[in-house]
């Protein structure tokens, strides 16, 4: 084999491996913020084990639907004051002011960003694609608690208060399985 | 000195013209079609910065038939001036023409990628004309989403089919990079002349192998962005930035700069290698610290991989992250550093001869020297935020691309255009050429600064009254280049009509890279016998 050939192997090889990483960027991205709750995106557990203690922080709750989105979405509770550890159930109110039957789902961010990984949810509106009727008004839950942890770092003792962002987006295919949303009662 | 044997008018075996420009090998042929390519690209370009600065000339909408039109200039201003004038010119022109030679070499390793690398970029500039004429959104033709085209605005923002065309014409345009880049690595890698090791090599040939290596890791990932932002714009596609869909429009950004970052090192590290050449020769001096300059460029290189995020400091970022993209950015300031005061190593003591090339070099590192400064200006997290997306990040980029890029490219071209073409041009219309253009730009940009920290934001059409008195000066600017630029063509067409003849080496003592030992121009095909580099020589 040249030596020029040789080369040009490694170089094409190099180029496509660039490639290759543009692509896999996008689930490396992915996993690494679902992993490390980085760039705001808040962590989820099956249940709350952690040890109630005595610090209070303040969760903000806010709502925004994208605009090809016709419902009216805003949280039940401006706030809350909870301590870390103990968990907290919040409710968001969703009307479908539209005369069809749509499906939407919620994305999701903690601000500030370097709280996200001690904001845990147990239980959300957001894990499911949600079906709402024409006009049809329901309450969706959200059950989360701040890790007790977050009082160890030093860096996260200036937070007091905490906010829960959710943006509601149109889903133009659904998955087949989607039940429609479900209210008050879902986590009795 | 360096022994070569040169062929001399004996049958030098030169095609017809149809066969020697259309499937032209020849690597001196293809620099100068690259060349012929840039000057049409800068002057579509130059016309598009030419009519935004026309109608900001005063508050109000003026010129442009709609905000969207203005919008569609600034990001074809943009996108044609990087990667159809500013890239032909030093990579594919001069790095074309001088490298194979300053190394001693034949030509490249392969000819045939290189005219494939060369024709991809009419095709690709066609693309992007098109794009101007076929809808963009609903308010009009053409893609109005800038040069970094984020999307939404271009993805569900541009659903017509110019931004398609955009697409199709930047990655053709980065796939000629690609095969030029491999083509210039091998070539520098393998096919040096005996006795030019690495560290004797020219610092322009350093350039260029530095400047490769990072078209190779970069392009492919904006190939890949280009792709998704093409399947996300079909209906039904796929969602990679859309967040309905679980995607994040923040990770184009990413990707963007990942490449974008070290695209502007691309387009400057060439220029550094023409200026150490032109110090050096005009001082009559060798190169001050030569192996600080070449791994100068490296370190440039290999930090410029990982500083891409300064360009998004407003995205929400989390503060620690912040805080080391800043630090890594400052950090550029070193090797730049070095090379900077090289220069001016080079030129104490030295003696100094101010020719049209020296002129430009001068120029180059004190403007360059502005725009770094303001860099380091930005490169901070807190003063970003107020400053990102202001008049003050353009008259930073532009001093370091349209004066620092752009002075390094006329640089060259009057220090090489001689051996290019065999002609001397006239020195008065280059004198008046230089000053025009230096004094003009400067009158464009250095009001930009003003403009910036008042918060006059960019890319808009129309502004208050209160910014109208600095925007007119810069206005003021581009009439004053728009002269300069004409006394160019001048300089050119007077050239080609006298047809003054100069000697081989025309610099006389001081030019000491090897295309200085060749006939002006070289001959069709060079070194009939290899060059051999003694212990002693030097670059």
């Amino acid at each position: 084999m040249s030596a020029n050939r040789k080369t040009v192997i490694i170089l094409i090889g190099a180029a496509l491996v660039m490639l290759g990483l543009g692509f896999a960027s996008k689930p490396l991205y992915d996993t690494f913020c679902r992993v490390t709750g980085f760039g705001g995106t808040p962590k989820i557990a099956e249940a709350n084990n952690s040890e109630v203690i005595d610090r209070t922080v303040r969760v903000y709750f806010d709502a925004n639907t994208a605009p090809d989105l016709p419902w009216k979405f805003e949280p039940e509770q401006r706030y809350m004051d909870i301590q870390l550890g103990r968990s907290g159930l919040a409710y968001y109110n969703v009307k479908n002011d539209s005369p069809v039957s749509l499906v939407g789902t919620a994305t999701f961010n903690v601000t500030p960003i370097k709280a996200a990984p001690y904001f845990i949810k147990t239980e959300c509106f957001c894990f499911q694609e949600q079906r709402v009727e024409p006009g049809q008004e329901i309450s969706m839950p959200v059950l989360f608690f701040v890790e007790p942890l977050m009082n160890g770092e030093a860096r996260l003792d200036d937070v007091r208060e905490i906010t829960l962002s959710y943006t509601f987006f149109r889903v133009e295919n659904p998955i087949q399985d989607t039940h429609a949303a479900q209210g008050r009662d879902a986590l009795n | 000195m360096v022994a070569v044997y040169g062929d001399d008018h004996v049958d030098s075996g030169r095609p017809g013209f149809f066969t020697r420009w259309f499937y032209s090998t020849n690597h001196k042929d293809i620099g100068t079609l690259y060349l012929v390519f840039a000057i049409i690209s800068g002057l579509i370009g130059g016309y598009l910065s030419l009519m935004m600065r026309l109608e900001l000339a005063e508050p109000g909408v003026q010129i442009f038939e709609s905000e969207h039109q203005y919008n569609v200039f600034i990001s074809m201003h943009g996108l044609i001036m990087i990667f159809f004038m500013v890239m032909p010119a030093l990579i594919g022109g001069f790095g074309n023409w001088f490298v194979p030679i300053m190394i001693g070499a034949p030509d490249m390793a392969f000819p045939r990628m290189n005219n494939l690398s060369f024709w991809l970029l009419p095709v690709a500039l066609v693309c992007l004309l098109i794009s101007f004429f076929v809808q963009g959104d609903a308010s009009g033709n053409g893609f109005g989403g800038g040069w970094v085209m984020y999307p939404p605005l271009s993805t569900s923002g541009s659903p017509g089919p110019a931004f398609d065309f955009v697409i199709i014409g930047l990655l053709a345009a980065g796939f000629s990079s690609i095969f030029g880049a491999i083509n210039f690595i091998t070539t520098i890698l393998n096919m040096r002349a005996p006795g030019m090791t690495m560290h004797k090599m020219p610092l322009f040939a350093w350039g260029v192998l530095v400047t490769a290596f990072l078209l190779l890791l970069a392009l492919p990932v904006l190939a890949a962005s280009l792709f998704m932002l093409f399947t996300d714009r079909i209906p039904g596609g796929t969602g990679f930035f859309d967040p309905a869909m679980g995607g994040d429009p923040v990770m184009f950004q990413h990707l963007f700069w990942f490449f974008g970052h070290p695209e502007v090192y691309i387009m400057i590290l060439p220029a550094f290698g023409i200026i150490s050449h032109v110090v050096s020769t005009f001082s009559r001096k060798p190169i001050f610290g030569y192996l600080g300059m070449a791994y100068a460029m490296v370190a440039i290189g290999v930090v410029g991989f990982i500083v891409w995020a300064h360009h998004m400091y407003t995205v929400g970022m989390n503060v620690n992250l912040k805080a080391y993209f800043m630090a890594a950015t400052l950090v550029i300031a070193v090797p730049t550093g070095i090379k900077i005061f090289s220069w001016l190593a080079t030129m104490w003591g030295g003696s100094i001869r101010f020719t049209i090339p020296m002129l430009w070099a001068q120029a180059f590192i004190f403007l360059f020297v502005i725009g770094g400064v303001t860099g380091v200006v930005l490169a901070n997290a807190g003063v970003d935020s107020a400053l990102h997306d202001t008049y003050y990040v353009v008259a930073h980029f532009h001093y370091v691309l349209s004066m620092g890029a752009v002075f390094g490219i006329f640089c060259g071209f009057y220090y090489w255009f001689g051996k290019m073409s065999g002609l001397q041009y006239n020195k008065w219309l280059a004198t008046i050429h230089f000053w025009f253009s230096f004094v003009g730009v400067n009158l464009i940009f250095f009001p930009q600064h003003f403009l910036g920290m008042q918060g006059m934001p960019r890319r808009y059409i129309d502004y208050p009254d209160a910014f109208s008195l600095w925007n007119k000066v810069s206005s003021y600017g581009s009439y004053v280049t728009l002269i300069g630029t004409l006394f160019f063509f001048v300089m050119l067409i007077e050239a080609y009509i006298s047809r003054r003849r100069v000697s081989d080496n025309y610099w006389g003592e001081g030019a000491t890279t090897l295309e200085w030992t060749l006939s002006s121009p070289p001959p069709f095909h060079q070194f009939d016998t290899l060059p051999r580099i003694g212990r002693d020589d030097h670059h």
